[in-house]
Parts: C-alpha cells; sequence; structure tokens
C-alpha cells in the first residue's frame, strides 16, 4: 500500500497574457487558472505507480479559492481525495514560505512518497520540491524522466546534461517528475462523475500551526523591485521563397557579419 | 573586501564556460572565492579568472549522492565565510544546491538570473520572456543561480591561494544514492546554451535533421530541436530549447520548421537575431523574427549552406 500526496499547484494560463499586480506579485485575477500543465505530469506518474501496485493519492494544493480546480482536474484523472490549503495571509509568499506551508501539510499527512512537478509554469523555479523535502529531512530526487516503485526503494532515472544517472533511495522520498515521463491521461466521463463525490478538505494556517508572520508578501526573504515588459520586436523582413530564399537567408547572415 | 562564494561547475577539472562567467560577475560585488569539489590539482583557470581563494572539498560523498552532501558543505562554507553572495550556475544541480544552502543559510535565493549588478540586485526574464524582472533579497547573503551567458568571461589574475576543506556530512544529506551515471557522447557541436549561434529544428523536418545539421556545422553553430521532434524520437531530451529543455540567449537564433508556441518562445525568445524558415506565413514564429523566409526549408536550407560556404570560401 503506497500511499501518495502530490502536490499541485493551480497557475494563469500560459498562453494568456500573463502579467503582474499592483503589488509586484504575479496577477492571479487577470488571467483564467488551471492546473499547472507540468503537475499533471506528476498526478499521471502517482496514479501509475498505485495502479501497478496497491495505494492511495491525495492531491494537495496551497492557493486561493479558484486554486481548488486544480484539485478537482486532479481528482477527475482519478485521484482520490483532496486538501486545499487556503489562507488570505499566504498571498505573495516566497519559495521558502510555500514549501513551509506545503511540509506542514504533508506532516498532516500520512505518506510513502511525495510527487512534484518538475517545476511550476509561472514562478518556474523549480526549488519548492527540494525546499519541502530539505524541511521534512528525507531524500529528493528532482527532474526525474522515468520512476519505479519497488517496496520501500524508489528508482529514478535523471537526464542530466553531461551523464544519464539512475539514483535510488528508500524510505521516505519526495520525487519531482519531467514531461519525459509521459503524457497525462484526460479525465474520462465516468472520471468527471466520480469527482464530484470524493472528498476536499480545506485548511488554512491556525488548522497548520503556521504563523502568519512566516509567510506572505512582507515576509518573502526576496523581492521584486520593478517588471518590465519586454519592448516589442520591431517586425523583421520576410521574404518568400521563389528559388533564391537559400541565397536571400545567407546575404542577410553576411549583412549581419555572421557569415 | 567580503568574500563571494562561486560554486565550480567541471567535469573531471574541465570548468565549464558559465563558471568563468560567474568568477567575472563576483568581482564587481566583492572578492571571489570559488568552491571546487574534487580531488588533483585544481584548475589553474579559475586563478586567471580572478579566485582569491580556492576551497578545495575532495570526497565520495560528494559524486557518490545526489546534491546533499555538497549543500551542507557549501552552507558550512557560507556559515564560516559570511559572504556577500553565494553564485551558483543555473543548471538543474545548481539549483537544487542553491535551494538547500539558501534554507540552510536562511538567506533569499533568486534563481536563474541573467544578470546581476555590484550590489547583489539581479536581473530576470520572466513569463516565456515577455516580462524583465528587476528582483533583490531581503534576508541574509544573497544566494544566486545564474544561466549562461549572462557576462562574457574577462580573465585577471587571482592569488588562487587553496585552502582543503574537510566537512562532516550527516547520514540524512546521502538519502540519494546514485547507482549508474551514463556520459552522454559529445556532439562535436559547441554546448546548446554557451553556443554564440543556434540552429534548430522542428517538426517541419519530418525527421531528418540533415539539411539542419549541415546548415549548422557551416555556421559553427550547435544544434537544438522543439519537443514536437524530440517526442517524436528524432532528437535527444538533452537539445530539447523552451520550458522544459534549455534556455538559450544566442547571438544567432535560426528556428526551422518550428511554430513558436509560448512553451518553445520561453526558451528562445531573449536571442539577439532570431530567423525562421518555415512553409507557412502565418507562423507565429515569424512575428519574433528579424528576417524569416516563407518557404520548404528541404530547399532553402542546403541552398543558404551551398552560399555560405562559397562566401567562407
Ligand atoms: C507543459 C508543456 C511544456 C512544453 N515545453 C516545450 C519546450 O520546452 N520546447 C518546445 O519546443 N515545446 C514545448 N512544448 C510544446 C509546444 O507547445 C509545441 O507543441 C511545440 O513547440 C511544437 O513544436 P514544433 O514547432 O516543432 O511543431 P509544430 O507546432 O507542429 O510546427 C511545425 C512547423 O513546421 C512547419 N513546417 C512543416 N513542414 C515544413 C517544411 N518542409 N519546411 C518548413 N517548415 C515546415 C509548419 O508550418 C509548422 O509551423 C510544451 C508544451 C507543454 C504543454
Ligand atoms: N502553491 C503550491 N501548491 C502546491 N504545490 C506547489 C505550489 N507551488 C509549487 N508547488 C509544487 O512544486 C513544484 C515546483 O514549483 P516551483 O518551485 O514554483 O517551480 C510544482 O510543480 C508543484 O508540484
Amino acid at each position: 500500500m503506497t500511499k501518495i500526496v502530490v502536490a499541485v499547484k493551480y497557475v494563469p494560463d500560459a498562453t494568456a497574457n500573463r502579467s503582474f499586480s499592483s503589488d509586484n506579485t504575479v496577477d492571479r485575477a487577470g488571467v483564467d487558472g488551471l492546473l499547472s500543465e507540468l503537475d499533471e505530469y506528476a498526478v499521471e506518474q502517482a496514479l501509475q505507480i498505485v495502479e501497478a501496485g496497491e495505494g492511495e493519492v491525495t492531491v494537495l494544493t496551497v492557493g486561493p479559492d479558484d486554486a481548488g480546480d486544480a484539485i478537482r482536474k486532479a481528482l477527475q484523472m482519478g485521484a482520490d481525495s483532496g486538501v486545499h490549503v487556503n489562507d488570505d495571509a499566504i498571498h505573495g509568499s516566497d519559495a521558502f514560505a510555500t514549501s513551509l506551508v506545503l511540509a506542514e501539510a504533508i506532516k498532516k499527512l500520512d505518506y510513502d512518497l511525495l510527487v512534484f512537478g518538475m517545476s511550476s509554469t509561472d514562478a518556474g523555479m523549480g526549488v519548492v520540491p527540494t525546499l519541502v523535502a530539505e524541511r521534512l529531512g528525507i531524500p529528493a530526487v528532482t527532474y526525474a524522466s522515468e520512476v519505479t516503485v519497488d517496496g520501500d526503494t524508489v528508482k529514478i532515472r535523471r537526464d542530466g546534461d553531461t551523464a544519464a544517472q539512475t539514483i535510488e533511495a528508500t524510505g521516505k522520498v519526495l520525487v519531482s517528475v519531467t514531461d519525459q515521463t509521459g503524457e497525462a491521461r484526460y479525465p474520462s466521463f465516468k472520471g468527471i462523475m466520480a469527482a464530484k463525490k470524493k472528498d476536499v478538505q480545506e485548511w488554512t494556517l491556525s488548522d497548520l500551526g503556521v504563523d502568519a508572520a512566516a509567510v506572505g508578501l512582507d515576509n518573502a526573504w526576496t523581492k521584486v523591485d520593478s517588471f518590465e515588459p519586454r519592448p516589442p520586436r520591431t517586425a523583421g523582413e520576410i521574404v518568400t521563397d521563389e528559388g533564391d530564399g537559400g541565397t536571400k537567408l545567407a546575404e542577410f547572415l553576411a549583412s549581419k557579419k555572421f557569415v | 573586501m567580503t568574500e563571494v562564494l562561486v560554486v565550480v561547475d567541471h567535469v573531471d577539472g574541465a570548468v565549464a564556460k558559465p563558471t568563468l562567467e560567474l568568477l567575472t560577475i563576483a568581482r564587481r560585488i566583492g572578492e571571489p572565492s570559488a568552491i571546487y569539489f574534487g580531488g588533483g590539482d585544481v584548475p589553474a583557470v579559475l586563478a586567471e579568472y580572478g579566485a582569491e581563494k580556492i576551497y578545495q572539498l575532495d570526497d565520495a560523498a560528494y559524486s557518490d549522492y545526489l546534491v546533499g552532501p555538497k549543500a551542507e558543505a557549501i552552507a558550512k562554507i557560507v556559515a564560516d565565510s559570511s559572504p556577500a553572495a553565494v553564485l551558483i550556475p543555473s543548471s538543474a544541480e545548481g539549483k537544487e544546491i542553491a535551494a538547500r544552502v539558501a534554507l540552510k543559510s536562511e538567506s533569499g535565493l533568486i534563481t536563474d538570473a541573467v544578470d546581476v549588478s555590484a550590489d547583489g540586485g539581479t536581473t530576470q526574464s520572466v513569463f516565456a520572456g515577455n516580462f524583465t524582472v528587476q528582483a533583490s533579497v531581503t534576508k541574509g547573503a544573497p544566494v544566486i543561480t545564474v544561466k549562461p551567458n549572462s557576462t562574457t568571461p574577462e580573465a585577471t589574475a587571482g592569488a588562487g591561494t587553496v585552502e582543503a576543506v574537510t566537512v562532516d556530512i550527516s547520514d540524512a544529506a546521502k538519502g540519494a544514492k546514485i547507482t549508474a551515471s551514463n556520459p552522454k557522447e559529445a556532439s562535436g557541436r559547441p554546448e546548446l546554451t554557451e553556443a554564440a549561434i543556434v540552429v534548430a529544428g522542428g517538426r517541419g523536418t519530418g525527421g531528418d535533421f540533415s539539411e539542419v545539421e549541415a546548415f549548422a556545422d557551416s555556421l559553427g553553430a550547435a544544434v537544438g530541436a522543439s519537443r514536437a521532434a524530440v517526442d517524436s524520437g528524432w532528437y535527444p531530451h538533452s537539445f530539447q530549447i523552451g520550458q522544459t529543455g534549455k534556455t538559450v540567449s544566442p547571438q544567432l537564433y535560426v528556428a526551422n520548421g518550428i511554430s513558436g508556441a509560448i512553451q518553445h518562445r520561453a526558451g528562445m525568445q531573449t536571442s539577439k537575431t532570431i530567423i525562421a524558415v518555415n512553409k507557412d506565413d502565418e507562423a507565429p514564429i515569424f512575428e519574433l523574427v528579424d528576417f524569416g523566409v516563407v518557404g520548404d526549408l528541404k530547399a532553402v536550407l542546403p541552398q543558404a549552406t551551398e552560399e555560405i560556404k562559397k562566401r567562407k570560401g
């Protein structure tokens, strides 16, 4: 019986025009949100591990009211239950505070394995998994492209820049998975109906015993001083190939001293 | 002057170029000290690029396990030396080390900086390169991971005084054991994230990268690929450019048979000059280009390759 907790984040849609709010935090109101696409891979891996043996998948998110949508999507995919940590004091938290809230929530849950996404599609730091593991004092293997569970040993393949590694860890382990682990399933009609009956717990900071002074924008260890949209690119020259497209390309390169 | 710690990235003593960039950036902030994991002679290049001090840590634990032991050792050096900043290359391993060191040292963390100023303030490129953000650390010595190509390395002799450091590594740090490691074959082309010119191919190659590679070689460029090309098994994942692959910021980027999805743009939008070759004149990639050819890459690229060879003589 493997008890898995999957951490998923509710993020602004990457294909919309993302921007910032007046307090220099990510604008989460002006743009539609969704379950981070990269966290779908985490849900998928957890479901596959449970399907290969026996177990249970709990999805955990830290986020505002709408973040419940991310949990619902994961439940529709097949996760068993959800936990939503929602507290106004969390707004503007940095990775350290987010990892603190996640770690305290995970401590309240019974687990053998934690599965995270490789990085969120908004902040995209890719450090929350490591920080949670560091706080829980358990091993972490990040950026896994393949995960197999054998008893209480987790085997992971990781494709690094200079080498492909095989890594093993025993006991309670945290893994973060890449989009190389395999396509995530779509919720089936049956899954969508079943999700309506699944249990989602709502927790606040006081349920976790986390002090509001340890989280939020005012307590972040980093701050965004300013942001600026990228200046629009000046329209380039576009030619249609009429048998001389390659020559024109080479001429452009020469004019810019690349040749 | 206060020390600025630079974590060295190397394979068997061959120091990666981004480390030299970090040493160069470190000199803006204070006195560079390199942290070198490995035995034998410390590479001379570290002193040549300004390292005043080189902490050498040689222990099997650093290579037998994932980053836990390295992070513990660096945190100890941070505690002992009270640096002005800690600079780490922005790789998967680098970010993981940075996260652990920052938490252990109760220091703020900034990842993927593309520039760092003398006061430790950083510039980042976010939302698929659509915004530039200035950020700073408000607690402790800033721990900053820096992207490749953030500055041009400048040689300046430093004292390079080697100081051997031994750290007692806790068992907790040894939780993730590396049981096998297969080095990747070198492509013979420049390293993707460091290259001045990157030529990439997508689904439009139809699986045959030969035209893309020949064109790249005529320019001495690195070759990259879109996720569609990688997912189809046409090119290895380590060459993927984009949100879940590499970020490149070369002088010149040439996208061939790539439509220009937001996730792809995330990895190349900050390139200085952008060129696209695509059959579809409405492909979104054309919104980014300085120069574009609407046409079949199978015809355009070989002709361009020939012309470049002719010009180079
Ligand atoms: C979570 C997530 C993460 C992702 N991460 C990445 C990432 O890191 N990197 C990435 O690249 N993508 C990523 N993607 C995928 C991305 O959304 C696109 O699907 C992908 O970039 C498309 O690749 P492509 O442009 O090669 O293919 P397509 O979009 O299919 O475009 C192919 C193009 O080739 C042109 N073409 C066809 N034949 C020819 C020819 N003979 N000559 C010239 N042109 C031709 C077509 O006109 C078309 O524009 C990600 C997606 C998700 C959801
Ligand atoms: N607010 C959050 N709630 C739940 N999980 C999160 C949250 N933020 C980050 N994570 C997890 O941590 C991973 C990496 O996030 P990041 O470090 O922000 O790139 C994500 O893919 C999620 O699995």
